[in-house]
């Protein structure tokens, strides 16, 4: 499957795996559908036969609360069966309403915020120290990088040269309650992690491409860790949705739901 | 404390080449053993615990079984969340190592008090509790979590404890270590760095016919043994460096909870927080805080 039929696939999952369970957080899956579908379609090193293969590449989604992304990423990849997406949500469901390491294919739980990097920068030094040949990849939310802990880990992969890291942020431009620029500012951003030693590339973290050849390219400077700052809208592929900060916690009714997956079906058909 | 921490982890390290120590820029004079030995498995990871947490959470993913090094709370309650979250949650093999257990800072401020670390860490499924009462029992302890990797949290003191065992000795999560048995009916149970003191106590009239036990091991996962050790004892005293509230004798409370005439034989001698904010050497504010070198109640102690 391409990146761009995984990206639709994975919207119409989610979609129908939100508006199922009564959950919040659509808007953000959303957000990086498309880095996530790019990520599994055409960079990451993993198999879907064999989800603790040793040299498989780490992915850690460290925006916990936008799981239905990766899950619906996962079984649509074969990591597990399809009709097991309807357990989101369920009493008693590995497929938690943040992402779960109890989930086939998933490296790591999150769910507070600022938890993934560090976590991330652990196995990269591990697999530095090990001489391995596996790479990790993180992608956080623009609204956790208010978080301390992420820049320590900053600080510190630069210090350790970890080139085989590399970190999506998800610069949606919108938090819980309101704008990023109206919560805590991050701008400059991208000068700050390269002050912080990075190799910075921006994108539009909808353009497939872009994302495609940035990602398979990556360490785009040896020694340094890299960090793809990736423009995107969050709710993205349903109109209604983007960019409406309602959306992170709304879910939608079974009307709504129709109208996005007849938007997504249009979609889809244009190619 | 600090010294057999080193020389049994640099002992382990040689054997286990997974053994990783990682430090929050803390351990001079403490830990170069190690760093110059196995510079590859040494890590110094800044003044950045939230970081330095997450991060050994990840080496342990990859194999690793990473010591996380610091004094008092930073590596506690600084990064509580990633140790539930990370380390715990995730069943990873990190042992959590603070130096300066109890009031062996006592100089250093409330910052330096280590007095509510069990309350913490004895909350979080999965974690098992080290708390050594000499440098024999830091080693067994070491030993004990090298072969039974998992997520724990050591607890040693400072330097220039006495050893009281005359061997390594071997230590069971759950199971009484003995120290010095008279063989009476009334014991002195202690965890942590009061072993010493408790020890002290034992040539007071008051505690003249008390066995002396050690309790290296424990945690959430480890009541169900107490009540049949309890029972075989007319009268048990539990001994900690830590405050009285969700310390070492709430947790020996909660495993007799089901048994009241057990209950009964239980009296827990633990600091009352009154110590908080208050500075002095560690023998001061422990007598300060109720835990008197010659073993005797006071009115504020707990």
């Amino acid at each position: 499957m391409n990146s761009r039929l995984l990206a639709n696939t994975m919207r119409v999952l989610a979609l129908q795996m939100v508006t199922r369970a009564k959950a919040s957080h659509i808007g953000s899956a959303l957000s990086i559908i498309d880095l996530v579908a790019v990520l599994y379609a055409d960079v990451l090193s993993v198999d879907p036969g064999n989800p603790q293969w040793s040299e498989r590449d780490r992915f850690i989604l460290s925006k916990g609360h936008a799981c239905v992304a990766l899950y619906a990423a996962l079984a649509a990849q074969g990591f597990f069966p399809l009709p097991e997406l309807e357990e989101y949500g369920r009493d008693f469901s590995d497929l938690m309403n943040h992402i779960s390491h109890k989930v086939s294919g998933v490296e790591f739980s999150t769910g507070s915020l600022g938890h993934g990097l560090p976590f991330a920068v652990g196995k990269a030094l591990a697999g530095k120290r090990g001489g391995k040949g596996w790479r990790v990849c993180v992608l956080v939310s623009d609204g956790e990088m208010d978080e301390g802990s992420n820049w320590e880990a900053l600080l510190f992969a630069a210090h350790h040269r970890l080139d085989n890291l590399l970190l999506l942020i998800d610069y949606n431009k919108l938090q819980s309650l309101t704008t990023v620029a109206e919560t805590l500012a991050l701008e400059p951003l991208a000068e700050k992690l390269r002050a912080f030693g990075w190799a910075v590339t921006e994108v539009d973290g909808h353009d497939h491409e872009a994302v495609r050849s940035a990602c398979k390219g990556f360490p785009w400077q040896v020694g340094k860790p890299s960090v793809l700052l990736a423009h995107t809208v969050k709710g993205k592929g349903v109109s209604f949705m983007e960019n409406q900060v309602v959306w992170h916690y709304r879910n939608p009714s079974e009307e709504q739901l129709a109208q996005a997956l007849e938007e997504l079906a249009q979609a889809r058909e244009a190619g | 404390m600090r010294r057999a921490f080193i020389e049994e982890l640099l002992s382990l390290a040689s054997e286990e080449e997974r053994i990783a120590l990682m430090v929050g820029d803390l351990g001079y004079s403490v830990v170069e053993p190690f760093a110059e030995r196995f510079p590859e498995r040494f890590i110094n990871a800044g003044v950045a615990e939230q970081n330095m947490m997450g991060m050994a959470a990840g080496m342990a993913s990859e194999g690793y079984r990473v010591f996380v090094y610091s004094i008092a709370n930073f590596p506690t309650f600084r990064c509580a969340e990633q140790i539930r979250n990370d380390v715990a949650y995730h069943r990873l093999p990190v042992t959590v190592v603070a130096v300066g257990a109890g009031l062996a800072y006592g100089n250093l401020g409330y910052s330096h008090h280590a007095v509510q670390d069990y309350g913490l860490l004895r909350l979080l499924p999965n974690m098992l509790l080290a708390a050594p009462g000499d440098p024999l029992e830091v080693r067994a302890c070491l030993r004990y979590l090298i072969a039974h990797p998992q997520p724990a949290y050591l607890r040693i003191g400072k330097v220039g404890e006495p050893s009281l065992h005359a061997e390594v000795p071997e230590v069971r999560p759950g199971e009484w270590l003995p120290v010095l048995q008279r063989g009476g009916n009334k014991v002195l149970l202690s965890t942590g760095a009061t072993l010493p003191l408790a020890r002290q106590w034992l040539e007071q009239p008051a505690f003249a016919d008390y066995d002396l036990y050690s309790l290296p091991l424990w945690g959430m996962e480890h009541k169900q043994q107490q009540a049949e050790q309890v029972a075989r004892f007319a009268q048990v005293v539990t001994v900690e460096d830590h405050l009285a509230d969700g310390g070492f004798a709430s947790w020996m409370r909660e495993a007799l909870a089901e048994q009241p005439e057990l209950m009964l034989r239980h009296r827990g001698r633990s600091l009352s927080a009154r110590v908080c904010g208050v500075v002095g050497s560690q023998s001061t504010l422990n007598a300060y805080g109720g835990l008197r070198a010659d073993g005797a109640s006071t009115e504020e102690g707990v």
